[in-house]
């Protein structure tokens, strides 16, 4: 099985933000990046079919040279070759990420093309359904289960109150959602073969963005949280609270 | 605001694959072992679980060649994998430490060809586990007036006697233990079952509660000759695999720092005395800075050191230097950071009482503090205070 994992680098969720002083951007100054747990999830789902069929995964991202960090990650959990599309910067605009991605996508030939079903930065959710749209081959995303047999494949996917079950075949894109596996530590031995890989350099030229960030800004401050009481006591007034005042009950 | 514990942004000098492994260590021990150690330290138990996890990530056997089942990777990389296992629990560091350090290396350095092609391989995937029995009841500082005894027999080796404070002692399926001989100390692969040995465990710690420490016990227990470690010849053999452990001891003390520094930094930034952060009080700000510059003079001392360690240069008194210093320091951090949590910190709510307790036995083990001061004196001075 040909497998293509497309995966983005973004701020560990862990990471205080700051923004630009435009507020267009995030101060990438102090972040420490890793690679998008949605993605984790896909590169795990590509590693494990191809330890179950044969076959190679290889990893694509696009992006500034620092991206090569979540490529390497993606590789020490099991990835064979990889494809850098150098950029300045990550585009704001997901179609502009997704036409380059697709090109490459195209030459590759992927039975199946695995990516996060959303990136945890910008949070769009489309890159799972513009490829698919690009590259005119089924998009399934929000995918929790995944079984192949032969060339059909069917996957299980999450939706508003409940789950829904579609059958495709391949060539296919999955949108990885949290749940459709535990993804892998990259082991010692995994991150050495990793270091050993090379990965392919390619400068794209990307479009021009018809979607801009006007600005960036950060969330409220939390107010703080009540006690209404340490006992069984504090229940109905617990119980009030939560349904006139929180309005979740 | 400067976040974390790399204030002089030192980690930045790692290379992508360094940074890698101090990242996955990281994130295995904050996302499965540090939601489980309360527990396990409440109970005074390791928790074997992660024993299997810990071999499919490759932390035993670091630095072995790869055809014996290791990693074969550098000394520094050794040093980061133990940093960030600390920052769980001295306990998971010392598992790592001994399994690595203690019976890896004498088995690769010091162990016939089957003897490491039998073991190794076991070892780096946790499917067995070792310890290293050198320290004895009335013999600590002191091994080379060890008590245990190997008396060589038609068949192999009869030995007797009794070795202490053995950090996995009675969870281990095979102990590296040294003997007297009559040509002087010998080691011996002693495996779990043979008969006259037994293995207790040591109850009552207020300290590495989530460590298994043992006393292993022989009464004429017969080892063929078959086990006797044979490039192993006196008390260097013992003492240079402690040298070994002692050199991931200096980083992972470095790690026990960090969370100690890490959580209580934060906790000063969220409790609110007199209406604002006590971290806006100068005795406060005084120990954090105090603090967050020992961490990083530590962590300078761990890259030198792990830089030598890899050229192969390293002499037994740097190691001293490092294990010494940093294990002295990061015991005051875990102090200092106690005091910061004030109440809260006396509670296992908070990790750091647990790390400040842990780092009373690292400071004695693998050479005493003392005992580090007068290696480091008769280095500098060519005079022997102890000897």
């Amino acid at each position: 099985m040909n497998i293509a994992v497309c995966v983005k680098q973004t701020p560990d969720t862990e990471t205080r933000i700051k923004l630009t002083e435009d507020q267009k951007r995030v101060d990438e100054s102090d972040i420490n990046f890793i690679l998008n747990p949605y993605d984790e999830f896909a590169v795990e789902q590509a590693v494990r079919l191809k330890e179950a069929h044969g076959g190679e995964v290889t990893v694509i991202s696009l992006g500034p040279d620092r991206v090569k960090t979540a490529i390497r990650t993606a590789l020490a959990m099991g990835g064979d070759r990889a494809i850098h599309l150098k950029t300045e910067k990550h585009p704001d605009d997901p179609l502009v990420t997704a036409k380059a991605l697709a090109s490459v996508l195209k030459e590759g030939n992927y039975d199946l093309i695995l990516l996060g079903k959303q990136a945890i930065d910008d949070d769009h959710n489309q890159m799972p359904s513009i490829l698919g749209a690009l590259l005119d081959i089924p998009a399934v995303t929000v995918v929790i289960k995944l079984e192949v047999d032969g060339n059909k494949l069917t996957a299980e996917r999450e939706i508003d109150g409940g789950h829904e079950i579609l059958e495709f075949s391949m060539p296919a894109i999955i949108g990885a959602q949290r749940g459709l596996n535990e993804p892998r530590y990259p082991s010692l031995k995994g991150i050495m073969r990793a270091k050993k890989i090379q990965i392919e350099e390619r400068e794209v030229a990307t479009e021009p963005e018809q979607l801009k960030v006007e600005s960036l800004q950060y969330p409220p401050p939390k107010s703080p949280g009540k006690i209404v009481g340490d006992s069984a006591d504090a229940v109905p007034e617990l119980l009030r609270l939560l349904h006139e005042e929180a309005k979740v009950l | 605001m400067v976040e974390g514990s790399d204030f002089l942004g030192i980690f930045n000098r790692l290379s992508e694959e360094e940074r890698l492994v101090m990242q996955t260590v990281r994130d295995f021990v904050r996302e499965q072992y540090l939601p489980v150690i309360r527990e396990y330290h409440a109970r005074g138990e390791f928790p074997m679980q992660f024993v299997p996890q810990l071999g499919e990530l490759g932390l035993f056997g670091i630095t072995v060649p790869e055809e014996y089942g290791g990693a074969g990777l550098s000394y520094f990389i050794y040093g980061l994998a133990m940093q960030e296992l600390e920052r769980g629990d001295s306990g998971l560091r010392s598992f790592a430490s001994v399994q690595n350090s203690l019976v890896m290396y004498p088995i690769y350095r010091y162990g016939s060809e089957e003897q490491k092609k039998k073991w190794l391989p076991l070892l780096a995937g946790g499917e067995k586990i070792g310890c290293f029995g050198l320290t004895e009841p009335d013999h600590g500082s002191d091994p080379g007036a060890m008590e245990t005894r190997a008396q060589k027999t038609d068949a192999g080796w009869l030995l007797n006697g009794a070795k202490m404070w053995i950090t996995n002692g009675s969870i281990a399926d095979v102990a590296v233990v040294w003997a007297k001989t009559d040509a002087g100390i010998n080691g011996f692969l002693v495996e779990k079952g043979t008969a006259g040995f037994t293995a207790n465990k040591i109850k009552g710690k207020f300290s590495l509660r989530a460590s298994d420490t043992g006393e292993l016990v022989f009464e004429d227990c017969e080892i063929p000759e078959e086990n006797r470690l044979p490039l192993a010849k006196g008390l260097r053999a013992p003492l240079s695999c402690l040298n070994e452990a002692r050199y991931g001891i200096a980083w992972g003390a470095i790690g026990a720092a960090m969370a100690c520094y890490e959580e209580a930094r934060d906790y000063a930034l969220s409790r609110v005395q007199f209406g604002r952060p006590i971290a806006g009080f100068q005795l406060v700000q005084e120990k954090l800075v105090e603090m967050l510059t020992e961490i990083t003079k530590g962590l300078l001392l761990n890259f030198q050191v792990g830089k030598l360690k890899d050229m192969g240069t390293a002499k037994h008194y740097h190691i001293s230097m490092v294990k010494r210093n940093n294990v002295h320091q990061a015991l005051q951090i875990a102090r200092s950071a106690r005091s910061i949590l004030a109440a809260n910190g006396i509670t296992d709510e908070y990790q750091t009482i647990r790390h400040m307790l842990n780092l009373e036995s690292v400071y004695t083990y693998e050479g005493t503090h003392d005992i580090h001061t007068l290696i480091i004196g008769e280095s500098i001075t060519g005079l022997s205070a102890f000897r």
